[in-house]
This record gives C-alpha cells, sequence and structure tokens, in this order.
C-alpha cells in the first residue's frame, strides 16, 4: 500500500503539516523532521490514525549544519522524496537593525536548508532517484524594502534549488522549487492579506504534490503569482526603487 | 469580526481568538467570558461570545485507537467527517450521528446530540469514556461517569459553559458494510405517524418527515423512515467485495445567497408535495449508502445560503410522551394556519434520558426551520407558547431567538445548572451570547 516515504523538514509549520497530510493521504510512509521532534507525537499519532501509514519523529536543527550527515545516515531509510519547509521570517524592521536577528533569518531560510538538501541531494545521487522539494517564496524574486532580509535568504535557496536541479537533472534526481505566494498560517496570521492572493495550506500541499508526480521545476501555488511577479521582476530599477510595494 | 453560526442569525460583532496550544488556550480562559466554537454548525448563537470566542480548529488530532473496545481518543476539533473517513473502511460507525457530519467531537459533546437511534441508543454522551475539560482555573480536569462525576455530568449537553472540552475518549460501533437497509412507512396523518413510531421501537433508526402545509384530516402527513446497518452480504453486488467503502460523491455548493422571496410558501408547498409523493412511490425498502442515509443536506455545501440574507432559525422542541400527539397537532397547526412551511420538518421518537441538562426526554421532537422574517419570528413565539403549555423544552444547540422567559419556564433544570456552575466560579469564565441571552 505505501508508495514510498515522504521526509518533511520544519514539519512544525502549518504549510509543513498540510503536506505532510496530503502526502500521508497518498499512501506515503512519513518522516516527520523538528526541532524538539518529541512535541510532534499527537501529530504523528493522527497521521497514523487518519491514513493508516507508518509516521516516525526525528530531531533536527536546521542551524547546526555539522549534525546534518549523521541526521541523514540516523534516518530509518533513505526517503523517496524530502520536503524542505525549514524558514523563519523575523520582522524587518528588527531584522534591518540587528545583525544577529538578520543572520538568524539568513540562516534558518538559507544555509540551513541548503546544508540539509546537499546531505540528501548526495544520497538521492548516489541511489539514482528522489524528488527534493524546497518552499522558497516570491520575496527572493526580488528585493522589497519591506522585507528583503528574508527576501535576499529566499533568494539564495531558489538559486541553490535551481542549482540542484540543474546539477541533478541528469542523474534521476528531481528538484521542485515552490514559490507559493501569501499563505494563511501562522506565520502570517496577524498581517492583512489579500483574499485574491492568499492560499490555504492545504492548496500548497495540493500543488507539491502534483509537483512532484509531473515532475515540475518551480511552481507558484496560485497562479496569478506568476503574473504577478512577471510585472515585478520587469519593472525596471530606477523606477522600482521609487516605489512603495 | 462578524460571526454567526449555521443559521446566518443573528450575526454579531466577535473577538474570535484561534489557539494553538493548551498554554494559549488557559490564557484565554483565564481572560472570561470565553466560549468555544468548533465547526461553527451550533444554529444560532451557542458557540459566540462578543468578547471571546475560542476556535478549536487547531486542536483537531486523533490520538490513539484501541480496536478491542472500538474507543477512539482524539481531540475536540475533530470532525466526525474524519473519524468516519478514517474509521468505517476498517469496519466502525459513530454510535450517535447528528444530521450533518460537519460538527466536532468538542460541538457534540457541548450539546448531546442525538441521531435518529436515540429511541434505543440514547444520545452521545452515552458513548464516551471519558473527557478531559480545561475549567474556570487553567486546570485540565479528567472527568467521567466515575471520576470527577458532576463536572463530566454539567458538561456534556451543558453548551461549553462549564469549561472548554480538550480530549474526549468515544466508543464507535462495529459495523459490517457501509450500507442502510431503509423501510420508508407512509403516515396519514399525525396520529398515524406517532402510532408508526410506537410500532418501531425495534428499529435503530426511525425519523419521519412531516408535510407541515397539510391541514385539517391529513395535517402531518408524513413520511417514516427506519433503518438499520446492513450485512455486508447484503449491500448491491457491486459493493460486495468492499463492502465498507463508497466512493466519494460529487457535492453540491450553494456560492451565493439566494433572494429572500425565493423561498416562499408555492416553492415550500411544492417541494414538500414532491418529496411526499416521491417517498411514496419509493415506499418499501430500500439500500441507501451511510452518506445519503445520514447527511443528505452535507451533499449541498452551504445549504444555509438558501434562505437569504436574513439567515434562518430553526424551532425544535420536545415533548413529553403523554402530551405529545396534543402538542404536536396544536405545533403543526399553528405552523399551517401561519402559512409558513417550514422547507424541512422532521419528527423523531426520543427514549428514556438520564442527564442533568441535555436536550432529549421520553417523548417526540419536532424540528422545523423556518426563513428569519417578522411573522416567523412571531410564529415560533406562539410555538414556544404551545411547547411550554405542554411540558416540553427547547434544544439550544439550534436555538436563536427565545426569550429568557420561555427558557426559564421550560427548564427548571437551569437553577441547578446555574448553581453548579456558580460553584466552580465558571460562570464569569464561560459565557455565550446564548447564555446571555437566556439568563443561564
Amino acid at each position: 500500500m505505501s508508495k514510498g516515504t515522504a521526509l518533511i523538514l520544519g514539519a512544525r509549520s502549518d504549510m509543513a503539516m498540510a503536506i505532510t497530510h496530503r502526502f500521508a493521504k497518498e499512501g506515503y510512509n512519513i518522516q516527520l523532521a523538528a526541532r524538539n521532534a518529541d512535541s510532534l507525537a499527537a501529530d504523528a499519532s493522527d497521521i497514523e490514525l487518519r491514513y493508516q501509514v507508518a509516521v516516525t519523529q526525528h530531531e533536527i536543527d536546521a542551524l547546526v549544519t555539522a549534525s546534518h550527515e549523521a541526521f541523514v545516515k540516523n534516518l530509518p531509510v533513505l526517503p523517496d522524496i524530502a520536503v524542505c519547509a525549514v524558514g523563519y521570517m523575523g520582522e524587518q524592521t528588527v531584522n534591518e537593525r540587528d545583525a544577529q536577528a538578520a543572520s538568524l533569518v539568513m540562516r534558518s531560510n538559507f544555509e540551513g536548508p541548503a546544508s540539509i538538501l546537499a546531505v540528501l541531494a548526495n544520497r538521492f545521487e548516489e541511489r539514482g532517484t528522489g524528488c527534493i522539494v524546497g518552499i522558497s517564496s516570491v520575496a527572493g524574486e526580488r528585493g522589497r524594502a519591506t522585507n528583503y532580509v528574508y527576501g535576499s535568504a529566499k533568494a539564495g535557496f531558489t538559486a541553490f534549488l535551481s542549482g540542484l536541479r540543474n546539477s541533478l537533472a541528469k542523474k534521476g534526481v528531481h528538484v521542485v522549487t515552490v514559490l507559493p505566494g501569501f499563505v494563511a498560517t501562522k506565520m502570517t496570521e496577524h498581517m492583512d492579506l489579500p483574499t485574491m492572493l492568499t492560499a490555504q495550506p492545504e492548496e500548497v500541499a495540493n500543488a507539491v504534490l502534483t509537483a512532484v508526480e509531473k515532475k515540475q521545476d518551480v511552481i507558484y501555488v496560485k497562479s496569478i503569482w506568476r503574473s504577478v511577479m512577471m510585472i515585478i521582476r520587469i519593472i525596471p530599477e530606477w523606477l522600482f526603487k521609487r516605489m512603495k510595494i | 469580526m462578524t460571526l454567526s453560526g449555521w443559521g446566518r442569525y443573528p450575526r454579531i460583532d466577535a473577538k474570535l481568538n484561534v489557539p494553538r496550544s493548551e498554554e494559549d488556550l488557559r490564557a484565554l480562559v483565564l481572560r472570561g467570558h470565553a466560549i468555544a466554537r468548533g465547526n461553527g454548525r451550533a444554529y444560532g448563537d451557542s458557540a459566540l461570545s462578543a468578547q471571546n470566542t475560542v476556535h478549536m480548529r487547531h486542536f483537531n488530532r486523533m490520538l490513539s485507537f484501541d480496536a478491542e473496545q472500538g474507543q477512539l481518543v482524539a481531540e475536540a476539533g475533530v470532525l466526525l467527517a474524519d473519524v468516519i473517513d478514517a474509521f468505517l473502511l476498517h469496519g466502525w460507525f459513530p454510535y450517535v450521528t447528528p444530521g450533518t457530519k460537519f460538527v466536532t467531537l468538542g460541538g457534540m459533546i457541548a450539546a448531546d446530540v442525538h441521531g435518529k437511534n436515540h429511541h434505543k441508543d440514547g444520545s452521545f454522551g452515552s458513548y464516551l469514556d471519558w473527557i478531559d475539560v480545561l475549567v474556570s482555573d487553567g486546570s485540565v480536569q479528567r472527568c467521567s461517569r466515575s471520576e470527577n462525576t458532576e463536572l463530566f455530568e454539567w458538561t456534556v449537553g451543558g453548551m461549553g459553559l462549564t469549561g472548554i472540552v480538550l480530549r474526549a475518549a468515544i466508543r464507535l460501533r462495529p459495523v459490517t458494510s457501509a450500507w442502510i437497509e431503509q423501510r420508508t412507512l407512509v403516515a396519514e396523518n399525525i396520529s398515524h405517524a406517532i402510532e408508526l413510531f410506537e410500532q418501531s421501537h425495534d428499529a435503530t433508526y426511525s425519523v419521519a418527515w412531516i408535510d407541515c402545509l397539510q391541514q385539517g384530516k391529513s395535517m402531518g402527513r408524513s413520511l417514516v423512515m427506519l433503518g438499520e446497518h446492513a450485512d455486508g452480504v447484503a449491500v448491491p453486488s457491486q459493493y460486495r467485495k468492499t463492502p465498507l467503502h463508497i466512493s466519494p460523491k460529487r457535492k453540491l455548493s450553494i456560492p451565493v445567497e439566494f433572494p429572500s422571496w425565493s423561498l416562499n410558501s408555492l416553492s415550500v408547498r411544492a417541494f414538500n408535495a414532491l418529496y411526499y409523493w416521491n417517498g411514496q412511490r419509493k415506499r418499501g425498502q430500500q439500500l441507501v449508502d451511510w452518506d445519503s442515509y445520514f447527511y443528505p443536506l452535507d451533499a449541498i455545501l452551504g445549504w444555509n445560503k438558501i434562505y437569504g440574507r436574513r439567515g434562518f432559525a430553526q424551532f425544535q422542541c420536545v415533548l413529553p410522551l403523554q402530551c405529545a400527539d396534543e402538542g404536536l397537532r396544536a405545533l403543526l397547526s399553528a405552523t399551517s394556519s401561519a402559512g409558513a412551511g417550514s422547507f424541512l420538518a422532521v419528527l423523531k421518537r426520543f427514549g428514556t434520558q438520564n442527564s442533568r441538562f441535555s436536550f432529549p426526554m421520553e417523548g417526540y421532537t419536532l424540528a422545523l426551520d423556518f426563513p428569519v422574517n417578522k411573522k416567523t419570528l412571531a410564529l415560533m413565539e406562539q410555538l414556544d407558547n404551545i411547547t411550554v403549555a405542554h411540558g416540553g423544552r427547547f434544544y439550544l444547540a439550534k436555538d436563536s431567538r427565545m426569550s429568557r422567559n420561555v427558557f426559564q419556564q421550560s427548564e427548571p433544570r437551569a437553577q441547578d445548572y446555574l448553581s453548579f456552575r456558580n460553584a466552580q466560579m465558571a460562570s464569569n469564565a464561560f459565557a455565550s451570547a446564548q447564555s446571555q441571552r437566556l439568563g443561564l
């Protein structure tokens, strides 16, 4: 019955949980990885009961890059799919004044995720199969005054994923970059988001599953974001720098 | 934000809090005037608090299942639909289900819901092994029939006013198929319907749909529908290999509010007549899948919007057995002479019920729903008075408009409940727009 195993990195977030449910419903066994993985016990039993798949919990700290080799080695089975939903937004107003805060955002969105995916990519390459899904952000497509610290880290991650895809394209390993746009999650709970542009976590989850199955490269969840970002990318810099967006 | 119950009446401006952890929840309860809200299927203002409505959607995990006893432990925000999704395939079904599967376990406990099998199996509370309740001082109390008994008894059916249910251990019923054998009987009038119910005590499920626009001799003409869980071997041949599996059906969805004139007495009359004749045509036995049998309205997502912008109100009362015939006659006659036909009129025999504050009592329950307007609000007041005069009471999960006076007359139990709530320091900690309206 099992279709394989999906590893979910940063499993605690709303988006990651929605993706987890979607893959479990599809019949994948699940490896939940997060800090304080023990506290995911209720989620693990819930997923097992709902979908009759095996769920395991694994401790990982994305910022402790030296531990990532051992983390992958200690997984009970090398997963078929790895979804990285690790990320942290912080507050731009703090990030631009406080080097420590900025560093935490950059490391959480770029260094940590890139490090762990690099280890997995090597294993997948050796095996000759696998799929890597990186949750990046439209914020990485162009730096904006309101969130360029987070955005720059996501830009790095997006570039990393595109390079990884290029490098693994002929090795049987597929890489999906997800640029979800606004998503109604804990991270955005306090924001007033335009409904037209805001996806539910379940929509992201459906889009990710489709992307994995159809081997899509870069996906936006709500298709309107593709057009929005195309416009944002082509605005000339001399104009863009004067804009408030 | 503007919030309402399923009837979309009343709508109030309410502070909606969405806690994610027990600590969040505790902090909210300590603020006072808290009321837990599940999936918002109570019709009126039971799960609304202007100051502190507490949405339970993040407490929605199933925690364990014991297949020996059929015991599921789950958080209060789990939907009944999800329980059925997860367990019917393995041969388990809820012992008691209300008319929609889009309710949470917490809501089912708070309203101590009943189903078409109340006469035989009692209410949802009978299948609870224990519950965990977060009470006014912020502590979590496990309670059951043998532990913390008083809290258990008042919480089941207590409309969320003793505390917030966090987790529950519920029993599921073993079944061998996902099908129900349905038998439809035709009743010429209300006395005939009662007679058929009284002859059908052995049926697991029984319910009647009433054409409530009929007057005179055929007043209360109805279709009495009986049901049994079908045996695995009795299911239609194409499903016999997988008797517990029914492929999901397409759902209709009502995207916008209907204009309020679309449900007028003509269209309601036409619908009622059609339904009746169609039922007559199908009288006798048929096999129906669980979803169509228990949840026909769930197939139309957002059906509450057909009543238009002003919303609708449901009237549901229960009358004690000895006054049922006379009382039902009076209720139906008031309804039909007001010309305010109810789109759905449902009659059901209740069995005995021993609980502190739950709705059911041995007798007959009648549910009617009406679009909200001056005429129907006046009619419902008339129905309130008839109910009180016949020693009946009202289902708070459906109520949105009853007066404090009517409530107090119909509920001699309210005084004891208040005393318990005061002793528990729960009267300020937990409150809904409904409890404030009714003085509960």
